[in-house]
């Protein structure tokens, strides 16, 4: 047989300009999207190293591994880190920056200037809060909750606190960079019920950066102004109301989830129809999914409260929107999986991650019932339980769709294939490590094991022995994706424009695009997703 | 003009960023960008709003007393203050519409003028609560929160005391946001009126004098809300 | 269950029956649902995998009634869990009126539990079983949770408030003791034990050791000896209000609204007393803030609530400037 050798194009992205200013200083869209590729590698490096020092010390029960404010200063540094500059920026600062010019049919975001700037922003809050973070610690964990943070706590509060301020910032600005792009940017004919699912994911997430982040940012400013000027809004000694802290901190933290999980679910949408060469099942009740995740996720926040002693009857209405809540993801879920029946399904690396997210972030989104139920959720709450569930929409959910959103977009992005068996070993590595991380922390949440625990009972020995075994393997496993990746980007197979025949505005164009993206504007004629018909070969549009 | 010819202009114009197909997309995406900004900046200044909330109606006596200490004639000044300059800046932004160039820089200057002088009271008004805070000895009167606040002038018994710096806290926390925009804001309308008067704008393009003034009018709608939370309770 | 490899606690108390129940009614419904899932997930991978290259799958866009149904069904379903788990809430957030109280205050890093005897304890709490025992929370410092895995209860102590939780202890043993909310250096060093005994053992452990003093022999002493007395005269000729029977009854404010005078108004009263002034009395009252801690406030308002009693027959125990005082009627 004989197939013509593929060579990439002659001008693209990559490589308009090869010094230091053209990707400092550039306002390309794509190139943005790799510089935060990068930074948020980096971080995710980080925040994993800490995770690695809190499994060590979780091997004995006695706390003998290491003392215990290195261990409090280590799990408090893995949530900031990871919460604050990995996941929320992760698929949007990356994939979404990327893609969405490309999948509405544009040449760039409304606002390129403002998006390097986000970027630059970025960098600014994960240098600060680094900086806290190594030169004497953070040991509030990653929730800040008074008085401890403003009274008692003894390390980096205030300058941490300012890191994550100005990386709230950089959020914000993405934010908002999307929203007026998939308004006012969309190409002749896309109408809303024409975009990708991909696109209404990021839509509906940037409105919760919009809305929620400042919130945040004007709370731990408050935590800040609190331990300089000794403000006293939340000391209770001067009248302050310690729990007032709690309801502000998780009006946004609770919206952040959404931020985190939103993305991935897009991703999810994008590969499953590719995959099963099959129209998505249910479209607009995806599309529509998302924003009412968006909506109600604004409304539950003091689920997170239940103990505090709060009112009866204020617990039973959060409780209520917390279930609530769950109903637009569990459509999400019956439609993807709907996809698949009497499709054409390709077993490739992006569609593994796909079963790994539905199969996981079922268990997620699941054991959220059990702490939205507010009889069970005295017993669970502050416990491994917690720990588990949000890991496994966190880590399960989001990180595995990331994962195949890099698999699946890496052909466009980079103009090259990886290796298709690494990227089966990898997930298998990655899907086993993971469970065995988390799933014993159900059983630890129920048994009673409290949360941020550098000691703990015998008993609860040998369930936290298998989670570390779990996060070496989950560790180790993350390391073969980011090895063949960029082994891949010198040396692996120039991929053609659409590897997959997939879809989609940005299959259309050559692989990697051109800075412009698009010679001339693309018009849309088709629904979203029209596998019926035969794939177009990328007629350079 | 004929459509061709229009297209033709507004392709050339050299305000047209190179992502936009014509001038008018970028206006409307400049706008709603403008305004998506000032939604977040609702947001922001809302968590202290209802932080406020929470206290006031906790305290009320606290906030009571600790808002006749404000003075109400510099408050109703600065107010008076803010709301011309949001006049003179609708005139800017209504001289550029209309295409009277030589007017903008000079209504932006103007409304950059009453900025500071708002500002320059506020220098004056905090002055007066912090500076009792600071040398050796009794710190009367000094109204900043924490260890040398001093409530004696206030008449406050016990732990009322304790509320009433919760009060100043939100005053001092408020206030400062809001000067805070109006600092990064001066600047900017400095930057806005300087290109303004090397003619940049027109009646096809002032969409920069039009989000400043967005944001400025955000700006003084934030302290229509201040003024009388802050310093009118329980004025009868 | 296996004790070799146990998923839950012990079952301990009252409740923790109906909240393994719940736990497992959430679990059968929801494991049904995922196993679907998983099961549809599978088989139609398996099924429905891709043989040939040209292969052009069924054009499907989607189906209300499908969408209706699962959604539906679902909502109905968490319905079921809500009501549940509310109605659990409900019952864990009222003690029985025949509870006996026991104050905790949380330290960093320990706990502090006084008995309505006196007896107190730190780190353990020793009850009788099958009687409802009534924890009155707060903390001295930062926000911390009282947690008894094997009771299915945890109550936040935080500073500045007090937290009610309640159990019904149902076996005899000793149960873990945690606090649950991160604390700083020590958090995973608060821990202790909840000792549960036989009734008639209980009576011999509180009788043993030394007599101790109850809290409301020393609030009494308390009130005498930070001057409480001086004002608050019990023959209403002092310049602050009677306290006889206050307790738990509504008091009338200068500003016209009435408030339950409860174990939160009576702190507040101590250590804020200008914030909500009796009507009819001036705001001349010090305050208390940094001259009593957590404990000793504790003991006033027990001593206050014990107040309430003495409504008829000379008043037994409790110190008075005047000398012989007839009955009082109130």
């Amino acid at each position: 047989m004989s197939r013509e050798p593929r060579s990439l194009p002659a001008e693209h992205y990559l490589k308009a300009g090869w010094d230091l200013k053209s990707w400092l200083l550039t306002t390309d869209h794509k190139r943005i999207g790799l510089l935060y590729l990068v930074s948020i590698t980096l971080m995710f490096a980080i925040g994993s190293l800490y995770a690695g020092i809190v499994r060590f010390n979780l091997l004995v029960p006695d706390g003998s591994q290491m003392s215990a404010e290195a261990y409090n200063k280590a799990f408090t540094g893995h949530g900031v880190v990871m919460v604050f500059f990995f996941l929320i920026p992760s698929i949007p600062a990356t994939l979404g920056n990327f893609l969405i010019p490309l999948m509405i049919g544009a040449k760039d975001l409304a606002f390129p200037r403002i998006n390097l700037l986000s970027w630059y922003i970025y960098l600014v809050g994960a240098a600060l809060t680094m900086w806290a973070l190594l030169t004497g610690g953070l040991e509030t964990g990653w929730t800040f909750y008074t008085p401890y943070s403003t009274v008692f706590a003894e390390s980096n509060v205030e300058l941490a606190a300012i890191g994550i301020f100005v990386a709230g910032f950089s959020s914000i600005l993405t934010g908002l960079n999307f929203i007026v792009t998939i308004h006012k940017m969309r190409a002749p004919g896309l109408s809303w019920f024409r975009l990708p699912l991909f696109v209404w994911a990021h839509y509906a997430t940037s409105i919760i950066q919009v809305l929620g982040t400042p919130v945040i940012a004007i709370t731990i400013l408050l935590v800040a102004l609190e331990r300089i000027f000794h403000f006293g809004f939340f000391d209770p000694n001067r009248g302050g109301d310690p729990i007032l802290f709690q309801h502000l901190f998780w009006f946004y933290s609770h919206p952040a989830v959404y931020i985190m999980i939103l993305p991935s679910m897009g991703v999810i949408s994008e590969i499953v129809t590719c995959f099963s060469r099959k129209r998505i099942f249910g479209y607009s009740f995806i599309a529509m999914s998302s924003l009412a995740i968006a909506a109600i996720g604004f409304l539950v926040w003091a689920h997170h409260l239940f103990v505090s002693g709060m009112a009866v009857y204020a617990a039973m209405v959060f409780s209520a929107l917390s279930f609530l809540v769950a109903v637009p993801s569990a459509i999400k879920t019956f439609n993807w999986t709907a996809t698949l029946y009497r499709g054409s399904v390709k077993w490739d690396t992006p569609m593994i991650y796909v079963f790994c997210f539905i199969g996981l972030f079922l268990i997620g989104g699941l054991t959220g019932l059990f702490l939205a139920s507010l009889g069970v959720d005295v017993h669970l709450t502050d416990t491994y339980f917690v720990v588990a569930h949000f890991h496994y929409i966190m880590v399960g959910g989001a990180i595995m769709g990331y994962l195949g959103g890099l698999h699946f977009w890496w052909p466009k992005i980079t103009g090259r294939q990886y290796v298709e068996a690494w990227g089966k070993v990898s997930s298998l590595l990655v899907f086993v490590g993971f469970n065995l991380t988390f799933f014993p922390q159900f059983v630890l949440g129920y048994l009673g094991m409290p949360r941020r625990y550098h000691a703990y009972p015998e008993e609860f020995q040998i369930l936290n022995v298998l989670s570390t075994a779990g996060a070496t393997i989950l560790g180790f496993g993350y390391l073969f994706p980011f090895s063949y990746l960029t082994h891949s980007v010198f040396r692996g197979e120039p991929a053609g424009d659409n590897p997959w025949g997939a879809k989609g505005l940005e299959w259309t164009t050559q692989s990697p695009p051109t800075t412009h993206n698009f010679d001339e504007v693309p018009v849309v004629t088709e629904e979203p997703y029209d596998y019926a018909s035969p794939p177009k070969e990328a007629a350079r549009v | 003009m004929s459509e061709l010819a229009a297209h033709a202009s507004a392709a050339h114009h050299p305000a047209l960023q190179h992502q936009f197909t014509n001038l008018e997309q970028q206006r409307e995406a400049s706008s709603l960008g403008m305004w998506v900004f000032i939604a977040q900046e609702v947001l922001f200044f809302g968590g202290l709003f209802a932080t406020y909330t929470v206290y006031r109606f906790l305290y009320p006596e606290a906030f009571s007393v600790g808002s006749h200490h404000l003075s109400f004639k510099i408050g109703f000044f600065n107010t008076l203050v803010l709301i011309a300059s949001s006049l003179t800046m609708a005139m800017g932004v209504y001289s550029a519409a209309s295409g009277k160039k030589n007017r903008v820089a000079g209504f932006i200057l103007a409304t950059i003028l009453l900025g500071s002088v708002f500002l320059g009271v506020k220098y004056f008004e905090y002055g007066e609560k912090i500076r009792p805070c600071f040398g050796d000895g009794t710190h009367t009167g000094c109204l900043v929160p924490g260890h040398r606040f001093d409530a004696s002038a206030l008449h406050l018994e016990g732990d009322s005391a304790g509320h009433v710096q919760i009060f100043f806290s939100l005053y001092f926390g408020m206030t400062g946001l809001h000067a805070l925009h109006m600092i990064i804001g001066i600047p900017i309308l400095l930057l806005i009126a300087w290109w303004s008067w090397q003619g940049r704008y027109s009646p096809e393009y002032h969409t920069p004098v039009e989000l400043v003034g967005l944001y400025w009018h955000f700006v003084d709608i934030v302290w229509i809300f201040l003024f009388p939370l802050l310093y009118l309770i329980g004025s009868h | 269950m296996s004790p070799a490899f146990p998923l839950a606690p012990e079952r301990a108390s009252s409740v923790a029956g109906e909240v393994d129940a719940l736990f497992l009614f959430i679990l059968g419904v929801t494991g049904l649902v995922a196993l679907g899932i998983w099961i549809a997930l599978f088989y139609f991978a398996i099924r429905y995998r891709r043989r040939s290259d040209d292969e052009r799958p069924a054009e499907i866009h989607g189906s209300l009634a499908l969408e209706l149904a699962w959604t539906v069904i679902p909502f109905l379903l968490m319905i079921a869990m809500f009501a549940w788990g509310a109605k659990l809430f409900f019952h864990l957030h009222r003690p029985p009126d025949d509870a006996m109280s026991v104050s905790v205050v949380g330290k960093r890093w320990m706990w502090k539990l006084q008995h309505p005897t006196g007896q107190r304890e730190i780190n353990e709490l020793h009850v009788p079983v099958g009687r409802a025992v009534k924890l009155v929370l707060t903390s001295e410092d930062a926000i911390h949770s009282f947690f008894v895995p094997a009771f299915r209860i945890k109550k936040d102590a935080v500073p500045g408030r007090y937290n009610i939780a309640w159990f019904r202890a149902t076996k005899t043993g000793s149960f873990h003791l945690f606090c649950a909310e991160y604390c700083g250096t020590q958090h995973s060093r608060m821990i202790g034990r909840v000792v549960v005994m036989e009734p008639e053992e209980y009576q011999v452990w509180l009788a043993g050791g030394r007599a101790p003093e109850s809290p409301v022999l020393a609030g009494e002493k308390l009130f005498s000896e930070l001057n409480c007395i001086t004002c608050h005269r019990p023959d209403d000729a002092g310049r602050g209000p009677v306290l006889d029977g206050i307790f738990g009854r509504p008091v009338r404010l200068a500003g016209g609204e009435r408030v339950l005078a409860d174990a939160a108004y009576v702190r507040e009263s101590i250590l804020s007393p200008a914030a909500r002034v009796t009507a009819g009395y001036q705001p001349v009252m010090p305050t208390y803030q940094g001259q009593v801690n957590e404990e000793q406030l504790i003991a006033l308002i027990a001593y206050i609530e014990s107040l309430q009693v003495q409504s008829a027959g000379a008043p037994a125990g409790r110190a008075s400037p005047s000398p012989a005082k007839g009955a009082r009627s109130r």
